[in-house]
Parts: structure tokens; C-alpha cells; sequence
């Protein structure tokens, strides 16, 4: 029996990293929202690592605080340890990284979602939406409730008819023994929605006490530490938790290969397409053959158990086989499992046929995040739950949509690439996707975004007056930078030799001095009488903005270029099929895709340059035409 | 459109004219730095032609007199500021304008572009827009099936090879940036650089194998060379075995080059009559005279004939000078009234290649085709199988790679973090990949997977 359960704005399908960002930000933008879990013991879980940033990932929660999102907030209340990633390379790639106390990560979300005003979070599985004219108009639980909705977020993650498989044994579940979601995918694909399926595994968690600790190497977190959110602000570090480092070896080699027919990867029992970048530690030890050893993480899941993940180990061969080449690894002779590694497939849509702003092309109102995208991380998930939700309750106020574009940050990458190219194996962002990366740094996501979040609503005015006035003062830190000449002194001399740097003969700007690689901006204050008094952020800043100048400029000079194609808009009505000119893969393409922009066509796969050309002469005609 | 482009307007071997054509919005700012106008006048009206010399603004040297003729838009082809350079023409005075253009703020014109700027600008009525529309896209059909020819060949197996070297360097820096807690070998600046020379070194040659590169596509220029009545015209006709130069035996009549292509074995040669090399008082025929100094630098080859009935004169020994350390076959002419001994002999101490002909009657001419093949022979020009690039946009694509390649090194010898300078690694590709049509981003990732043990 169904009944009516009410009118709201939005629905949010799913309440794992995506679904959470989705809907807090509805619910703050003014939007009556609801959240759906199967279980509410599964919000904003970690199934899989228990750790939040690292490369590129790091760059994406930053971003995500600077929009006004909630995962820096909730890992900078609940990390174990905290460590800054790649310090020995430049700015553009240093990357935070945090072991989560997982439970208490989830226990903080859920929590934020309950106190959140105008957000309703209900345990239900949705087996139902109903869809008018191409617009959304109703959604349906398991147990017969129905609500009216403008706009539904779907945020499944791995739960569509989700198929846990380890060795010849398979059964039907979500990630972490949570039951699946067997009806949404059909529903999906009555509305005509392509669904995909895709698989990725993950290690087993073991018991800290079978492990021996004097055989691996501790890891241990900064001693100074920042935090992921610009609105907190900690610098020592306190009871942080070790992580550990092991090895495999030939025994656990040979304890795989021995038992390779039992895998369900090789069997072919496994059809969904698994990530390259993911490997399981069969697929590792057959395509690198020759690689006589594979780091194993060992890391811890949080502060209240005695479970430890072990990175670098996920599996689909059978649990006898998986504690046989566990037990071959120095540390873990007698390791006890509490979860085995499993594999998981999942259906999964093709991100494709979404518009930049997450918004399904045909369906009015139907919004997608996370990994039914295809796309795979907490962090990626997110990202796109932030600018979804977003975007959702935009289109219900009437305004447009916030498209991130690829040199604004790694959340417009991610979604450029995923929409425009759509993905034949899980997506995990890497700094190598961006082709602007110095641009993209960790440490700017608040000068490229908070702008931007403040206008959407979700920075306060406090947080933004905050942030003009940082701004502000790195602007006039540079400037006076540029200005003082530091005179050919000996003291200045006897300085620059302490740091086996050329002497000067002549008068030099300070802020040529800092673009010298031997000096930095701490140690400059010897010479420099009249420095202000600046917070470590703000100094840390000027200094890359100095020191990396030149190479900033080319970037900058870069992104002018792409800017050009990217300003040329394509409009959602133009039908390819009518111009003239244009290679049938090429119509077919872009009626599919249907690019915003000339740049957006040009990465489409199948679309050439001379396509392009043909582009650039139709929409001068038809702006002729409207003349 | 806010780029400035250049092209060379005129086809490849006709003749005396050649046109440089510039569009955009830079136009005027190009023009002012490279053409020194004779009316020292800055004021720049649309439809008017102003005399004067193209110069290299690096060294001043003087390129060639030309005119110039300004287009202030809206009134152009485009519909945007033009100026077309009326040169002398030949493809080296056309090329070394080109590249001073490009230089100077110009990008090279995509086949079809001031057309295409025509009608984007407006200039050409909608009625037009298919039909251009087809005639870019049978261009771009066309450069598309021209380059894939290319590609098969030894070009792209070298830009592939260096490509392959430069993806190596490239996913090692990349791989430990995005992997950071993998034991994987960080690559280290001397790794980095060794490689990066080497590659530097690769470009080089193909950069410079453009200039042969030319003389197979574009021919041996050759310069006929001699005083007046030496034979220069004779002597050309006789090659051409037509009538093409006017030939008068009163002395300077040839005030203009003429230029004809023979091919012989397999070479092609540019031939370009000149007019006589003499003092003169006159002053149409000094522009031709000074010309032919300068055409005879330029040349790849000068075939430069005497008159060996008479005694060698001052005008003789100037060009004996001009000729003495350049690529020169030594004609003796008039063999057929009779030779004089002294000048044979002060001849054949220059130690050139020397033969006797009777342009006149065709005598020795043979001998002449010998000597050219033995300097020219394919199997000379193209050595070691060694790759020759022949295409413009590809030698200005190599060449920025190249600058990168330069910046890259640079920026790793100043101690910068590998990561940025890895910024000027990933411009090189992609300047190599808009060769090959490659996306760089997507292969670097494919192969970091395909090399390095990485993942949960």
C-alpha cells in the first residue's frame, strides 16, 4: 500500500560522500530536502580506504570547503593523522592527506545532517521515480511512500544491484554487508538511461593485535599540521596514529599464481570493467610479473577498534587463499581477518548523457553524483554531490547553473572529463588530468573559489570578508615585494653567500632575490627591515606567487588560449544533424554530447579539428542570421 | 578574431612577384617593425601602397625593397586591418619574410583562413557560407590525406620516437607526483637532463634539415650569373630549349628575373636569369643589378659564366669575388669564336668545377648537367637516411618544441622542483603533438598505468 508523504523541493537518492555534500548544500540553499539511505548506519561510510586527500584528491576537499562544502569540515573533526604529501616537489603538487577515524567520520556527518535545517534524512531503499513529460515529478520507497519532488539527486554509489564477488562465491549486497538496491537501476532503464556495469574491490581489514608491528616500518604523521578546511586553523599535532609499511614477496607471489583459476577476474565470471588504477594484488602480480616485491599499506581504521585496512592487498580470490598469502607477508605470519577482500559490481549510468551541470540532458530535473557516474573516491564523489546539489536548487530558483571550468579547478576537470568523454572504467582524478595545474594548487582553492560559493550562498559573509582581506594582503605583499631594492651592502653580500647565492653588484628587488631557487621568503626577512607582520598562510602564498611567477604567466597565458573556444557557446538547440559540413561520427557525436562550447566539442573524441573549423563558420552564420 | 596571420600569396614558382600577406589586428604593429618605408610618414591610410625595404629588426640587415600596401578594416578582404608585401619574389626572399612575420607577433595562417576570416567577419553574404563550408572541409580533407602520406613516412617515426623519449621523462616525473607513496625511483635532474638534451639535439637536426628539405620541394635555386652579354640568357634558353628570357645582345636588357624549373635525374632546379652584374648609372636597371648581388647570396647554386673569348675585366674579377666562397660551376662561354688562355687559366685556379660551352650552338652543355648532379644528387642531399621536413607549420612546430625543450632544461638547471619544470616537457609534446595529432593528457596516463604497479 502506497500513501502520500508530502510535497518537497528535492530528493536526494543516497547518502555516502555525494549524497551528504548534495544535500546539505540544498538544504542550505533554502531547499526543502530530503535524504535517503538504506541504512542509516551506512552515511558518509569509507567501505573502502579509510583515508581522505592525497595527490590531486587533496586539491578536490580544499576545493569543495572553498564552495562551501562539508568534507574538509568533517575529516579536520575526526583525522587520526594528517600529512602534507609530495613537500620535496613544487606547490602545484604538494597534497594533503588524512587517515580517518572512520566511524567517528561518519558518526560527525550524520550528525551535521540531522541538525541541518530544511533536510530530512529517512532510512528507505527508493524503488520508484516518476517522470512527466520528461520532468520529474515523484519518488517512491520500498515501503510505499510517496513524495512529491521538483528535482531528484541520485547518489547510489555502489549499491545498484550490487554483486559481491570472492572466489566462487557471489551473493547480492551493497559495500560493507549493507544490502543492495535491486529495483533503481531498472526504473532507471525504463526511462531510458544507459546503464553500465563496473567493478572495483578492496582489501581485507584485519586485527591489529595478530599483527607484528617490529617487522614493517612505522609511518608517522607531520608534526606540523594543516588543516583541510581554510576555515579551521591548527598547527601542532597531537596524538596522531602510525601508519605501517611491508612488503610482498615471492612466497605471496607464488601463492597467487598457484591459485589464479579461482579467481572470479579470471574465471570470467566477472563482467563489470574494472579501474587500471586500482588493481587488484592478482592482476599486479600478473601484469607486472617481473616486480619482485609490492608495498602493503597497513593503515589504521580508527581510535574505538583494533581493525587495520591493508592497503595494496585488495583481492577476489577465495578467503583460504586470501589469509594463505596474507600470512606470506613479513609482520602478518599471523594475521586475523575481521572482513575478507571482496570484489564488487555495481550498474552505473553513462555520464555522458549528463549536462556540465550534472543535470540529466532529457530529464528534467534528474541530477547525478558520485560513483553512478562512473566514477570512483570519496573525495571525486563529493565533488560532484556539491556542485549537483548546487546546480539542483539553482535551476529551482530559476538561475543558472555553476559550471567549474578545467582552469578554475580540478572539480571542473573531473566533470569536463567524465561528460565529455564519458569513461570506460572507473574515474579517479590525478594531477596529470589537469592541464593547468599550477594554477590548481592546493593552497589557492579559496582565491579560485570562494568567490564563487559566496555568490551560490554557501560561504558565509564572515568566511568571504575573511578571505577579501587575506587577499588583499598578499596583493600588497607582492607589490611591496616588487618595489624595495635591497642595496649591494656587505651585510646583504655576506647574507647571500651564507646561502651560496651570487652577490649583488647593483641594487635587486626583493621579489627578484625570492625567485632565486637557494633563498626563500623566511629567510629573506634578515635582510628585509620593513617586512609586515604576516600569518604563515599568507606568507607561504606570496612566496609561490613570487617564486614561480614565470611559469604561473605561462599558464595563465595558456588558459587565455583555451578561454577563447571555451567562450564560443554552442546553444542545447542546434541540431548537428543540420550543418552542413560536418562528418557524420562528428553530427553523431556532438548530438550526444551536445558541447556547451566550441572548446567543450573540441575534446570530444571523433570530433576534428576540421569539424571545428566547420563549427567556428556555423555559428558565425547563425549569429548573422539572428542579425 | 584576435591573432594575427601570415601567408605567402602567391603559388610556389611563378616567377617575379611574390605577395606576403598579412590580417589582424597586429597587422600594422608587424608591418612598422619590420618594413622601413622611404616616406618617413607614420600615417597609415587604407588603400595606398608605400615603397620601401623589409629589414630584420635583429640585425637590420636589409631582406628586400618592396611595396607595401595597407588595408585599415572594415575595408579589406577580411574585414580586418591588412597589408599584403609586394616582393621580388622567389621562395627564399618570400620564406625569410614569412618567418621575420612570424617572429614578430604572426601566427601562420591555416589553408583557407583569410577566406574563412572573410566570412566570419562578415565580408562574404550568407549565401556564400555553404559553399565555403565545403571548400574547408575538401582543404581540410585534403591537408589531412597530404599529412597522413607524410606521417607514414620517416617524419613520424622520428617525432614518434622522440615522443616516446619525451613520454618517458614524463611519466616518471608524473608517476611520483601522483603516487607519491609508491617506492617507485624518483628520476633525478641529471636522468632528466641527459634525456632532454639528446632530444634537443634530434630537433636540431630536423629543424636544419628543413633547408634541404626545401631544395628537394622547393628545387636548387639556381643563379645564372655573369656580366652583361656573357651568355646568361642564351645559356638559360638553351636549358629550357625555349624562348622564354629575352635575349638581346645589347646589354641590359634583362632587368627583371626569370624563373624556370628543369628537373634533371630526379633533381629539381630553380633556374633564375639575372640581370648582368656591371656598373651602371642607371637607375632602374642598379635596383636589378643589386638584386642579382643579392640573389646570388641566397642561392644554392651559381652557375656563373664568363665570356672565354675575352680578357677578364674589373666587372669580371667583382664577380669572381662574389662567387668565391659559395656553390659554383664555372662556365667558359663563346668557346665557339676561341678561347683566351689568361682568362681559362685565372679560372681554373679558383678550383670550382669548370666547363667549356658554346651556349650559342649548345656545345658542353652536357658537361654542365654533370657537374650540377654530382653536387646535388639525392643520395648527397639526403644522407644516411636521415629525415627531412618539408612542410612550414611542421618546422615552426618543431622549432617551438625545440624552445621548450630549451626552457625545460634551463628551468631543471636553475634547481626548480621537477614537477614545474616538467610544465615546458608537456608544452614540448604537445607543440610535437599538433603534428601528429595527439592528446597528450590522456596518453601520459595511459602509459603511467602501463608502466608502474600502482592501486589498493
Amino acid at each position: 500500500m502506497s500513501y502520500y508523504a508530502g510535497k518537497y523541493d528535492i530528493a536526494v537518492i543516497g547518502a555516502g560522500h555525494a549524497g551528504c555534500e548534495a544535500a546539505l548544500a540544498c538544504a542550505r540553499l533554502g531547499m526543502k530536502t530530503l535524504i535517503f539511505s538504506i541504512s542509516l548506519e551506512a552515511v558518509a561510510n569509507m567501505p573502502c580506504n579509510p583515508h581522505i586527500g592525497g595527490s590531486s584528491k587533496g586539491h578536490i576537499v580544499r576545493e569543495i570547503d572553498c564552495l562551501g562544502g562539508e568534507m574538509g569540515k568533517n575529516i579536520d573533526k575526526t583525522f587520526v593523522q594528517l600529512k602534507m604529501l609530495n613537500t620535496s616537489k613544487g606547490p602545484a603538487v604538494y597534497s594533503l592527506r588524512a587517515q580517518a577515524d572512520r566511524k567517528k567520520y561518519q558518526a560527525e556527518m550524520k550528525h551535521t545532517l540531522e541538525k541541518q535545517e530544511n533536510l530530512f534524512l529517512k532510512q528507505a531503499e527508493i524503488v520508484g521515480i516518476s517522470v512527466e513529460d520528461e520532468k520529474v515529478k515523484s519518488i517512491e520507497t520500498n515501503i510505499g511512500a510517496i513524495y512529491e519532488v521538483k528535482s531528484v539527486i541520485l547518489a547510489t554509489g555502489t549499491y545498484l544491484k550490487g554483486m559481491i564477488h570472492i572466489g566462487d562465491v557471489s551473493y547480492s549486497s551493497g559495500p560493507d554487508g549493507v544490502a543492495a538496491a535491486n529495483k533503481l537501476s531498472d526504473v532507471l532503464k525504463d526511462l531510458g538511461i544507459t546503464i553500465n556495469r563496473f567493478k572495483t574491490g578492496t582489501p581485507a581489514r584485519v586485527n591489529r593485535r595478530s599483527l607484528d608491528f617490529s617487522k614493517m616500518e612505522i609511518q608517522e604523521g607531520d608534526s606540523e599540521i594543516e588543516p583541510f578546511s581554510m576555515e579551521n586553523n591548527f598547527q601542532k599535532a597531537k596524538d596522531q596514529m602510525p601508519c605501517y609499511l611491508t612488503y610482498t614477496n615471492e612466497a605471496t607471489h607464488k601463492v597467487i599464481r598457484d591459485n589464479l583459476d579461482k579467481s572470479p577476474l579470471y574465471s570470467g565470471k566477472i563482467h563489470g570493467t574494472g579501474p587500471r588504477y586500482c588493481p587488484s594484488i592478482e592482476d599486479k602480480v600478473v601484469r607486472f610479473a617481473d616486480k619482485e616485491r609490492h608495498q602493503l599499506f597497513v593503515e589504521p581504521v580508527g581510535r574505538d577498534t583494533d581493525e587495520m585496512y591493508i592497503q595494496g592487498m585488495s583481492s577476489s580470490l577465495p578467503e583460504e587463499v586470501q589469509i594463505a598469502m596474507y600470512r606470506t607477508v613479513p609482520g602478518m605470519q599471523n594475521v586475523e581477518f575481521t572482513r575478507p577482500a571482496y570484489a564488487i559490481e555495481y550498474d552505473c549510468i553513462d555520464p555522458q548523457e549528463l549536462k556540465l551541470s550534472l543535470e540529466h540532458k532529457r530529464i528534467n530535473g534528474m541530477f547525478f553524483a558520485g560513483q553512478i557516474n562512473g566514477t570512483s573516491g570519496y573525495e571525486e564523489a563529493a565533488a560532484q554531490g556539491l556542485i549537483a546539489g548546487i546546480n539542483a536548487s539553482l535551476k529551482i530558483k530559476g538561475k543558472d547553473p555553476i559550471v567549474l571550468d578545467r582552469s578554475q579547478g580540478y572539480i571542473g576537470v573531473l566533470i569536463d572529463d567524465i561528460v565529455t568523454k564519458g569513461t570506460n572504467e572507473p574515474y579517479r582524478m590525478m594531477t596529470s588530468r589537469a592541464e593547468y595545474r599550477l594554477l590548481l594548487r592546493q593552497d589557492n582553492a579559496d582565491l579560485r573559489l570562494t568567490e564563487i560559493g559566496h555568490n551560490v550562498g554557501l560561504i558565509s559573509d564572515v568566511r568571504y570578508e575573511r578571505f577579501l582581506e587575506k587577499k588583499e594582503k598578499i596583493l600588497k605583499e607582492i607589490e611591496r615585494l616588487n618595489n624595495v631594492i635591497i642595496k649591494p651592502t656587505d651585510r646583504v653580500n655576506k647574507f647571500l653567500e651564507k646561502h651560496n647565492s651570487s652577490k649583488l653588484s647593483t641594487g635587486a628587488k626583493l621579489a627578484d632575490l625570492l625567485k632565486r631557487t637557494e633563498l626563500n621568503y623566511k629567510e629573506l626577512a634578515e635582510i628585509d627591515e620593513d617586512r609586515p607582520e604576516l600569518n604563515k598562510e599568507i606568507q607561504k602564498e606570496v612566496e609561490i606567487q613570487v617564486k614561480y611567477e614565470g611559469y604561473i604567466k605561462l599558464e595563465e597565458a595558456q588558459v587565455e588560449k583555451y578561454k577563447k573556444l571555451e567562450n564560443k557557446k554552442l546553444g542545447e538547440e542546434i541540431n548537428y544533424e543540420d550543418i552542413k559540413g560536418l562528418r557524420l561520427e562528428a553530427r553523431q557525436k556532438l548530438n550526444k554530447i551536445k558541447p556547451l562550447s566550441v572548446g567543450q566539442a573540441s575534446r570530444i573524441s571523433g570530433v576534428s579539428p576540421a569539424d571545428i573549423s566547420v563549427l567556428l563558420i556555423y555559428l558565425e552564420t547563425y549569429k548573422n542570421n539572428k542579425n | 578574431m584576435e591573432n594575427t596571420i601570415v601567408a605567402i600569396s602567391t603559388a610556389a614558382g611563378n616567377g617575379g612577384i611574390g605577395i606576403i600577406r598579412l590580417s589582424g589586428p597586429k597587422s600594422f604593429e608587424i608591418i612598422d617593425k619590420i618594413f622601413i618605408p622611404k616616406n618617413k610618414s607614420k600615417k597609415i591610410k587604407g588603400y595606398t601602397l608605400k615603397y620601401g625595404n623589409i629589414i630584420n629588426p635583429e640585425n637590420n640587415e636589409i631582406i628586400d625593397e618592396v611595396l607595401v600596401s595597407y588595408f585599415i578594416n572594415p575595408q579589406s578582404y577580411t574585414k580586418e586591418d591588412m597589408c599584403e608585401i609586394n616582393t621580388h619574389g622567389g621562395m627564399v626572399i618570400e620564406r625569410k619574410i614569412l618567418n621575420i612575420c612570424l617572429k614578430n607577433g604572426a601566427e601562420i595562417a591555416e589553408p583557407g583562413e583569410f577566406t574563412k576570416r572573410a566570412f566570419v567577419n562578415g565580408r562574404i553574404d550568407l549565401s556564400q557560407a555553404e559553399a565555403i563550408i565545403d571548400l574547408i572541409n575538401s582543404k581540410s580533407d585534403k591537408e589531412a590525406k597530404e599529412s597522413i602520406n607524410q606521417l607514414q613516412g620517416n617524419l613520424s617515426n622520428k617525432i614518434n620516437e622522440i615522443e616516446e623519449m619525451l613520454m618517458q621523462i614524463m611519466i616518471n616525473i608524473e608517476v611520483i607526483v601522483d603516487y607519491p607513496e609508491y617506492d617507485i625511483d624518483e628520476i633525478t635532474n641529471d636522468e632528466a637532463l641527459e634525456g632532454l638534451s639528446k632530444i634537443s639535439n634530434m630537433l636540431n637536426n630536423l629543424e636544419k634539415s628543413f633547408e634541404r628539405g626545401k631544395l628537394i620541394k622547393d628545387g636548387v635555386k639556381t643563379v645564372i650569373f655573369g656580366k652583361p652579354n656573357a651568355g646568361k640568357s642564351s645559356l638559360l634558353n638553351k636549358i629550357l630549349n625555349e624562348d622564354r628570357a629575352i635575349v638581346s645582345n645589347i646589354e641590359g636588357t634583362t632587368r627583371d628575373s626569370i624563373e624556370e624549373y628543369i628537373n634533371l635525374e630526379g633533381i629539381s632546379l630553380k633556374l633564375i636569369d639575372t640581370a648582368g652584374i656591371r656598373n651602371t648609372d642607371n637607375e632602374i636597371e642598379k635596383i636589378g643589378v643589386e638584386k642579382s648581388r643579392k640573389l646570388a647570396n641566397e642561392a644554392n647554386l651559381i652557375i656563373a659564366i664568363f665570356d672565354g673569348s675575352k680578357k677578364l675585366d674589373e666587372d669580371d674579377y667583382e664577380i669572381i669575388d662574389i662567387i668565391k666562397d659559395k656553390t659554383a660551376i664555372i662556365v667558359l662561354n663563346k668557346i665557339d669564336i676561341t678561347t683566351n688562355v689568361n682568362t681559362k687559366d685565372t679560372l681554373t685556379k679558383l678550383c670550382k668545377p669548370t666547363v667549356e660551352i658554346s651556349a650559342l650552338n649548345g656545345i658542353g652543355i652536357d658537361n654542365l648537367y654533370d657537374e650540377i648532379i654530382k653536387i646535388f644528387s639525392l643520395e648527397n642531399i639526403t644522407n644516411d637516411n636521415e629525415v627531412i621536413i618539408t612542410n612550414e607549420r611542421h618546422k615552426s612546430q618543431i622549432r617551438k618544441a625545440n624552445q621548450s625543450i630549451e626552457n625545460a632544461i634551463n628551468s631543471i638547471r636553475n634547481n626548480m622542483p621537477i614537477d614545474i619544470s616538467s610544465i615546458y616537457i608537456k608544452q614540448a609534446m604537445e607543440d610535437l603533438g599538433e603534428i601528429t595529432g595527439k592528446n597528450v593528457s590522456d596518453d601520459i596516463i595511459n602509459e603511467i598505468f602501463k608502466n608502474f604497479c600502482l592501486g589498493k
